[in-house]
């Protein structure tokens, strides 16, 4: 009977086009605003390496203001990132199967090709594992080796589209360039690569694209580079040269340490709590113990990436669905009171209230169905408007253009949605008229009044 | 065929009561011919609606073909109306934006035959009617006698046994009224049971019983001609009931 109650639904939502689409209009805007806002919500909550997630873990130590937690609205975590000393004495544990210390610098790139423009880059300066270990794709060749972290090594790599603009997308490993004053030999050239969000450095905001070059940790201290990141401290301590920043108590690295099991993280949670006790005795770290290690997904929630914002955004997209539902469901109402009569016939000619009830939801389904198909169409459209929005004028990519696509995960949504739609604004009016008395369909009186036995009631 | 013992229906607002059935009785046998008159207000319509399963009664007993209608399920009573019931309505009540055929599809769909039965039974129902070259028109495009002839159509396609007609000529000339009544008599001799409510008495005396309905209550009945022995005797006197 499906295929009967899909035509009659087709023939009823023709015979009155001004109604169908005003239903149709309602359920695609009520989808397309909750869309649009989940899209972007998913992109934020979502974890961009959740194959790891056990594995990879932030490591965090707290060196802060015995006065003063380092976090005012997380007064019982940690600093997010640590000072030199302890992150380099951190890195010589052998306990994980690999270990990150980096920062975020800044510099210019030239390839001295003549006319060629240099290039702004923001920059990582990081140990070798960290390629390896946030499985970031190359494109041409690879990253470097520990060994060129201690050197240092004058080697790079490049983000694809620094790559792109450096030397028009080819493959540029062996080729040199100068970073700032220094030149530097191209070892590799990642693909496509944007962890969303960039979970290994929540610090200048989630949404942040990777940095478009990479140098080996050694040039951090060798060329005294300064941070381009976020960079905090609490101690008056002089600060006047890099050796002096370096030995404050300062924070503005981050640590990641990938362990292989269970075992593997008690073990270096034990070595973070030794390590700690050491450093108490020896007249640093003020603050009760609270050294963490802490997986991916937590580390995503620790740092507020999905703010409470955002769900109140999800929140009010919701509600304005409902709305429009709620719309839907009067429309709907209206229709199937407008066609009683023939709901009445079709009773009294042997329809049961399952079938009537069936055959009317089938049409709210189509319109609901029709809507989340407008609706998709129309979250492109606002997801278009938000990248056009958020457009950087140098071309590169916000983090909310990178979210603001249709992705499949998008279409799943409206999907759900529509069921959702179909199932809250047309049930109650199907069943409604379902319920209806034949007779009093055959009247045009189908949901004014049903008996009870003992009154009418509406 | 139809049984109805001491039916009563009151429709109750908040302010007023009324009383459209008041113990109402009548046994209509099968093959029989029965007209239903009164006037306005007088529970025709209320009598009609039970009968075909449109409607609950309040109190009394009513037995259609045998089967205790008080007290089964809403699929059980639309198969009972689907299978067992023809309806006529005095607007025709055909679905406007489906053509005669879909129309007279309607009852068959919810039957359950088969592409093939449905269409034998529509092209065969059609044919009785002497619509079966309009059956890909609209019912727009149809004269009101000839709408009414493919409403009987589609209350026959399913072979009923009881065809409840509400004021079938109430929306056609006299010429199509008179032509319709014939349509009806040729089904009754064909062995269906039919129902007839009207308020044309000329027409009433065409049907072989007539029933006077006043006030929710059978005031008179009879029979236009003799009752073959044993065939019509059902027709009982209606059991008037305390005012």
């Amino acid at each position: 009977m499906l295929g009967y109650y899909l035509r009659l639904a087709m023939s009823s939502l023709r015979r009155s086009p001004g109604l169908t689409a005003l239903m149709i209009a309602a359920v695609a805007l009520g989808i397309a605003v909750c869309v649009t806002s989940l899209t972007v919500y998913q992109g934020l909550s979502g974890n961009p390496i959740p194959w790891k997630n056990d594995l990879l873990h932030a490591v965090t130590i707290d060196n802060w203001d015995p006065q003063f937690p380092a976090r005012e609205r997380h007064p019982d975590q940690p600093p997010t990132q640590l000072a030199w000393r302890d992150a380099v004495a951190l890195l010589e544990s052998d306990i994980p199967v690999r270990s990150v210390v980096m920062f975020k610098t800044a510099g210019v790139l030239a390839t001295g090709t003549a006319g060629a423009r240099p290039q702004r880059a923001l920059t990582r300066v990081t140990s070798a594992d960290f390629f390896a270990m946030f499985d970031v794709p190359f494109r041409f060749g690879a990253g470097w080796t520990a060994a060129a972290d201690q050197g240092p090594e004058p080697v790079i790599v490049l983000a694809s589209a620094m790559n792109e603009r450096l030397f028009g997308g080819a493959n540029s490993v062996g080729r040199t360039l100068r970073w700032n004053d220094m030149e530097f030999r191209v070892v590799g050239v990642l693909d496509e690569w944007r962890p969303l969000p960039k979970f290994y450095d929540l610090n200048n905001g989630a949404l942040q694209e990777p940095e478009e070059a990479y140098i080996p940790w050694g040039w951090g201290l060798a060329a005294e580079l300064p941070s381009a990141g976020s960079w905090n401290c609490w101690k008056p301590e002089p600060l006047a040269s890099f050796r002096d920043f370096v030995q404050s108590e300062c924070v503005w690295l981050q640590v990641w340490v990938e362990l292989a099991d269970a075992g593997a993280r008690q073990r270096m949670q034990s070595l973070l709590d030794t390590y700690a006790r050491d450093q108490q005795r020896a007249g640093r770290l003020p603050r009760p113990l609270n050294n963490r290690l802490t997986p991916v997904d937590r580390w995503l929630a620790d740092n507020d990436v999905v703010g409470s914002d955002d769900r109140v955004l999800v929140g009010l997209a919701f509600a304005f669905l409902a709305v429009c539902l709620l719309n839907t469901v009067g429309l709907l109402l209206a229709r199937f009171q407008r066609g009683a009569v023939t709901t009445g016939v079709r009773r009294a000619l042997g329809a049961s209230r399952r079938q009537i009830c069936l055959q009317h939801l089938t049409e709210a389904g189509l319109v609901c169905a029709a809507g989340a198909a407008l609706g998709l169409a129309l979250a492109g459209l606002l997801l278009w408007g938000l990248r056009l929005l958020y457009a950087t004028q140098d071309g590169t990519r916000d983090g909310i253009q990178a979210l603001a696509h249709v992705a499949p995960g998008s279409i799943t949504t409206a999907l759900a949605l529509a069921v959702l739609a179909t199932l809250v604004a047309g049930l109650y009016p199907s069943w409604r008229i379902g319920r209806s008395a034949p007779a009093a369909c055959l009247q045009g009186r189908p949901m004014g009044f049903r008996h009870t036995g003992r009154r009418f009631v509406p | 065929m139809l049984d109805m013992q001491g039916i009563s229906k009151i429709y109750r607002t908040d302010l007023i009561e009324t009383h459209a059935l008041r113990q109402f009785s009548l046994r209509v046998e099968a093959g029989d011919f029965v007209a239903v008159t009164g006037p306005s207000g007088s529970g025709k319509t209320t009598f009609m609606n039970i009968a075909g399963l449109l409607e609950d009664f309040d109190t009394g007993r009513y037995q259609l073909d045998g089967t205790d209608v008080s007290g089964l399920s809403d699929a059980v009573r639309s198969r009972l109306r689907n299978e067992r019931i023809g309806f006529i309505f005095q607007s025709f009540n055909l679905i406007p934006e489906l053509d005669i055929f879909d129309n007279v599809d309607v009852p068959l769909r919810y039957r359950g035959f088969s592409r093939r039965d449905r269409a034998e039974r529509i092209a065969s129902a059609l044919d009785l009617v002497g619509l079966r070259s309009r059956m890909h028109h609209l019912p727009a495009q149809l004269s009101g006698g000839q709408q009414q002839r493919a409403a009987i159509a589609r209350a026959l396609a399913g072979d009923p046994g009881l065809l409840l007609a509400d004021e079938p000529t109430g929306n056609v000339d006299s010429l199509m009224a008179r032509q319709i009544m014939d349509l009806l008599e040729e089904i009754n001799e064909m062995g269906t049971t039919i129902v007839l409510v009207t308020h044309d008495l000329e027409l009433a005396r065409r049907a072989r019983r007539n029933v006077h309905i006043v006030d929710g209550q059978v005031s008179d009945f009879w029979s236009l001609e003799p009752p073959a022995p044993g065939l019509h005797a059902g027709l009982v006197p209606a059991m008037m009931a305390p005012a």
